[in-house]
């Protein structure tokens, strides 16, 4: 790409730009520590990650500031106005990935370990591992302004809703087998839901990051195999 | 096929030779396509432009430009100082006539009519296709004779009630009378910038023309009255076809609905504005408005 006549606009994007790998990166690490935080039960690390979505808070509200200024400076256009407004819904995607993050630390302390089957921390991990593969991978794409590699990486979203699928009929299972495994059960469920979730701002992520490089949109239906809501899934 | 205005007739015939083998149009990609995005809506086309090449002398300014501007909308014309974006729009009520040395070659038809047939009456095109200039130019005469200037010249106002009536519907129709009606005879000189160009404008608008130019109309006003101007333009749009040169892309973006890129001397992309503007599918155009050259 061909610099700006004045440079200091430049910086600017850049600095916008940077805020964004930072923000996904650090989001990543609290989805991580979170998971984690769940499955072993460290409610020390699950505080951790409670404390760290205020940074997330406060590097999203930096990142809009920053945008804001920047168009009323420079008034952006084509690629760099898509740069511009793309950022700001990035970075509200990250943020709230954070927020979810957050709330699996809450849980933590909500699942007794002791009651909570232990088969079940597996299936969990595998999707926890998706989800923070995605989160790592839309971030670095984001940065390489590779738009052809958005594509399967949204389509890959589908892992993360079969993996979810599987994940409630197990739980359905164990609450079915013994409902004192009910309460855990119902907990690990919304952390499920949580990843899930994070799963979907990645989407979006990889959606207008998609619109940021091209000036396109990608087509509007994409797979979804999250079977959880149809009678089928109730066994 | 080639036009030449009569008084530069000899002039361009021992020039158009070296016009041909000039530096500026080797270095040129000869087979260079515009770029076209048509309207999602077509809008009927007003002026027709068909391979519009313009020689200043030896120096070729305009290479085989082709573009449709359609009725009732605005197009704006961007690129950089020299693109030959001013020249182009000059072309269109055929200015380029009064520059010494200035050839014009190719075809442009407004309604299909050709504006370069030898036997048209180039002040009556005019009063057709009008002209606002960069700078207010009024003449320094009444703020009223300014307006009645046209219509008189042109036989339009049967008696002195009916060129009243031209003059003060003109002066509304550029959103001017509230301002001046009380001094409608004192000089139109006398007003502020704003005023006189909008004066300018009820000037273009008497002679109820079907084209109007402009040639940055709000390059030497302040931004209020810049604002006046484009609310003006926007409100003269349902009933003219408006052509706009400007150098600021904010204006062109918030006034157009159609966008032509010139750079070099070429016609380098023509789209709907907001296309232009948010995701151009030239990269030259890319660069230039987001302010990576130009």
């Amino acid at each position: 790409m061909v610099a700006h006549t004045v440079t200091s606009f430049d910086e600017e994007l850049a600095a916008i730009d940077r805020i964004i790998r930072d923000m996904g990166h650090f989001a990543a690490a609290m989805v991580d520590a979170a998971t984690s935080a769940l499955l072993e039960g460290e409610q020390e690390k699950a505080r951790r990650v409670i404390a760290d979505d205020a940074v997330m808070d406060a590097r999203q509200r930096e990142l809009d500031e920053r945008a804001i200024t920047l168009i009323a400076k420079r008034q952006p256009m084509a690629d760099d106005l898509r740069t511009v407004v793309g950022a700001i819904r990035i970075a509200s995607d990250l943020e709230r990935i954070g927020d979810l993050a957050k709330n699996l630390g809450k849980r933590v302390s909500a699942v007794d370990r002791s009651t909570a089957p232990q088969t079940f921390t597996h299936s969990i991990e595998t999707m926890a591992a998706l989800v923070h593969q995605q989160l790592e991978r839309v971030v670095d794409i984001y940065i390489a302004r590779d738009a052809e590699a958005l594509k399967p990486l949204r389509a890959d979203d589908e892992k993360i809703d079969v993996q979810y699928t599987a994940v409630f009929r197990e739980l359905l299972t164990y609450m079915m087998e013994d409902p004192r495994n009910i309460t855990a059960c119902t907990h690990l469920l919304f952390c499920a839901k949580n990843l899930e979730r994070i799963g979907d701002h990645v989407t979006n992520i990889a959606e207008n990051a998609y619109y940021v490089m091209t000036g396109t949109q990608l087509p509007a239906n994409r797979p979804k195999v999250d079977e959880t809501g149809t009678p089928s899934a109730v066994i | 096929m080639m036009f030449n205005a009569p008084e530069t007739q000899k002039m361009n015939a021992t020039l158009a030779p070296a016009s041909s083998s000039n530096q500026s149009s080797a270095a040129l990609p000869k087979t260079f396509q515009t770029v076209r995005t048509p309207d999602p809506e077509p809008r009927k086309v007003r002026v027709h432009a068909q391979d519009v090449s313009v020689f200043y002398g030896p120096k070729q300014a305009l290479f085989d430009v082709s573009i449709d501007i359609p009725e009732k909308a605005v197009t704006a014309f961007i690129g950089p100082s020299g693109c030959g974006k001013s020249t182009f729009l000059r072309c269109l009520n055929r200015m380029n006539d009064t520059i010494e040395g200035a050839r014009v070659s190719g075809t442009i038809q407004l309604d299909g009519e050709d504006l370069y047939d030898p036997k048209l009456d180039v002040v009556e095109l005019r009063a057709r296709i009008g002209m606002v200039f960069q700078k207010p130019n009024p003449f320094p005469k009444t703020i009223f004779e300014n307006v009645a200037y046209g219509p008189r010249i042109h036989g339009l106002a049967k008696s002195k009630t009916d060129l009243e009536q031209i003059v003060v519907e003109s002066l509304q129709k550029a959103s001017l009378f509230n301002e001046v009606k009380d001094r409608l005879h004192e000089v139109g000189t006398g007003l502020s910038g704003g005023q006189q160009q909008r004066l300018c404008i009820a000037r273009a608008i008497a002679v109820s023309p079907e084209v109007i130019l402009m040639d940055e109309p709000c390059s030497a006003l302040d931004p209020i009255a810049t604002a006046k101007i484009e609310e003006l333009i926007d409100e003269l749009r349902a009933n003219y076809t408006i052509v706009i040169v400007t150098h600021s892309m904010q204006q062109a973006a918030r006034v157009s609905q159609r966008t032509a890129f010139f750079h070099l001397g070429i016609l380098v992309e023509e789209g709907p504005t907001e296309m232009m503007f948010t995701s151009p599918a030239e990269k030259r155009t890319q660069d230039y408005i987001t302010g990576r050259f130009g």
